[in-house]
């Protein structure tokens, strides 16, 4: 674990404490592209080029995009008067805390089980590619007809609108 | 001689590394790439500023600036002068960290996309395996940047600007993507100084750059399209358009704020041409296998001000689009051609040698052109061109 490791989950999880934290949407929307970013430099830490540009790709300039659309475009996307918390934070502290404690156990079983020095594998983005085309072929396409579903979807949802205004 | 000439920047670096000790050579030679990347494009910016208001004042029959200097040539360092000394504003209703953030973010995602340009033959900060992808990330991380601004400035031109620049930059930034994974398909890399190798060959003198061939010309005209719109430039510029908006998502910016929003569309600028130019023109090659002794920096950027230059002269001569005109024109003509144009891509690498392939991807990509342009204007009944007042 170098120093570069910890900085950038300092920075991770700061921007992740702050999307829930903050008060105001946008600013929540805008901390959450500081842990999307941290997680993009944790895979570039990790060699993981491809993953890494991908996530910043995806998740910055594409998802982030959206979110922040979906609070302005939104009628109550003003801070409520009551604060932002929930009145069952304590059932979903409970909930997220269960799930962490599940998760750090399966990790922490996983550093025993496995031999603890294990060569670095070096992937190229190459050897990726042939592997989304020939041995994953069948979930790279299942996944295509997913995402062309919710495309065609999100169309109908917005004609629909349109229609009923008319 | 003439490979000392072409290495000298190369050259320069060792030269100038080579006095410190051996530890911090490594970060000290990135360092002076880095120091060269973000001296010589903000004063190639100054030059561009100049160029662009001279150029536009003759086709607009003006003079333009020529008080400053000889031939106005000084004017950038008045006006850098003038946007450091000036007050700096931000509005009482502003959200103060995220105004003062977005335009630094700008500038720092449009300079991180230098880094993976060959700029000549060497001549690359960073030569990563995922070149492309790395260079389209950054790109990507530019439209929050805008959104910020426009959000921040609680004023209602600058959100509409943003919102405008923010959905003009995504449609575009598809058609962007998908024109240069033809390049990607064909050259079999991702990596930039492989692209531009794959194209460095002559046969007969003349070079096998990919914009000479069907679906390399397809996708360039795609690729220009994409990158004016991606950087906000006319007849694309709707997100600032000054008769509309102010001046859109940088109205509420002065002072040195408004000049790194300046510099940061600037230098977008030539980071889209300079990668048009590697993906499509060549990257570093020379024209003609006559002139490869001229050294390989020079013809880069002289790819990269020509095209600035087809920037300012189309500036000059197109009016600006309306958002429907734009997005229709996005998702319902270039966005199709693209996606043909890879099966285009895949038929021409599949065809083998020889002259049925150009036969057949060209007919292809001229058939669907007319079919689409054809059938949109007898959809939207419209005739041959008629003049009401000009006749």
């Amino acid at each position: 674990m170098s120093l570069v490791f910890y900085i950038l989950a300092a920075l991770t999880i700061a921007g992740a404490l702050a999307a829930v934290l903050l008060k105001n949407t946008v600013h929540c929307a805008l901390a959450l592209t500081v842990a999307f970013a941290g997680l993009a430099f944790l895979f570039l830490n990790l060699d993981a080029q491809f993953a890494g540009f991908a996530q910043i790709m995806v998740y910055i300039g594409a998802v982030a995009i959206l979110v922040v659309f979906a609070i302005l475009l939104t009628k109550n996307s003003e801070t409520p008067k009551d604060g932002v918390f929930s009145h069952t934070w304590l059932v979903g502290l409970l909930v997220a805390a269960a799930v962490f404690a599940m998760l750090s156990w399966a990790i922490l079983q996983s550093v025993s089980r496995l031999p603890q020095a294990m060569p670095a594998p070096t992937v190229t983005v190459l050897q990726i590619g042939e592997a989304l085309i020939g041995r994953y072929a069948l979930p790279l396409e299942i996944v295509a007809v997913l995402l062309t579903v919710a495309l065609i979807g999100a169309v109908i949802v917005a004609m629909h609108e349109k229609e009923g205004i008319q | 001689m003439i490979n000392e000439f072409d290495q000298i920047f190369v050259l320069l670096q060792h030269w100038l590394v080579s006095f410190l000790p051996a530890a911090v050579q490594p970060p000290a030679s990135v360092l002076v790439s880095v120091t060269a990347i973000v001296c010589i494009f903000p004063a190639l910016f100054a030059l561009t500023t100049v160029f662009e208001r001279k150029g536009l004042a003759r086709i607009q029959n003006r003079i333009g600036p020529n008080r400053v200097g000889p031939f106005g040539l000084l004017q950038p360092i008045a006006d850098g002068i003038k946007s450091l000394t000036k007050e700096d504003i931000v509005p009482l209703s502003a959200d103060a960290a995220v105004h003062f953030l977005a335009p630094i973010v700008l500038v720092v995602a449009v300079f991180m996309g230098f880094a993976v340009l060959p700029m000549g033959r060497k001549m690359v900060l960073a030569d990563m395996d995922t070149g492309l992808l790395f260079y389209f990330a950054m790109g990507a991380s530019t439209e929050l940047s805008v959104f910020m601004a426009g959000w921040s400035s609680r004023n209602k031109y600058s959100l509409l600007g943003a919102m405008r620049a923010v959905a003009q930059m995504i449609s575009y930034e598809v058609i962007l993507l998908l024109s240069s994974v033809t390049v990607v398909m064909m050259a079999g890399s991702l990596s930039l100084t492989k692209i531009v190798e794959a194209q460095n060959h002559y046969s007969g003198g003349l070079p096998h750059w990919y914009i000479f061939t069907p679906w390399g010309l397809a996708g360039f005209v795609m690729y220009a399209i994409a990158a004016t719109a991606e950087t906000n430039r006319s007849p694309f510029d709707l997100p600032e358009g000054e008769s509309e908006l102010v001046a859109g998502y940088h109205t509420e910016y002065s002072g040195f704020k408004f000049a790194l929003f300046f510099l940061g569309e600037y230098l977008a600028m030539f980071s889209i041409s300079g990668m048009g130019a590697t993906l499509f023109l060549g990257g570093w090659s020379a024209p003609l296998a006559s002139l490869c002794w001229v050294p390989s920096w020079i013809w880069f950027f002289s790819k990269l001000m020509l095209s600035i230059f087809v920037f300012i002269w189309l500036r000059g001569s197109l009016p600006r689009l309306r958002q429907d005109q734009l997005m229709n024109f996005a998702w319902k003509f270039v966005l199709p051609m693209c996606l043909l144009n890879l099966l285009v891509a895949g038929l021409w690498r599949f065809l083998g040698d020889g002259w049925l392939r150009w036969v057949a991807c060209s007919a292809i990509l001229l058939v669907a052109y007319a079919a689409m342009g054809l059938g949109e204007m007898h959809r939207k009944q419209r005739g041959p061109r008629s003049y009401r007042y000009a006749e």
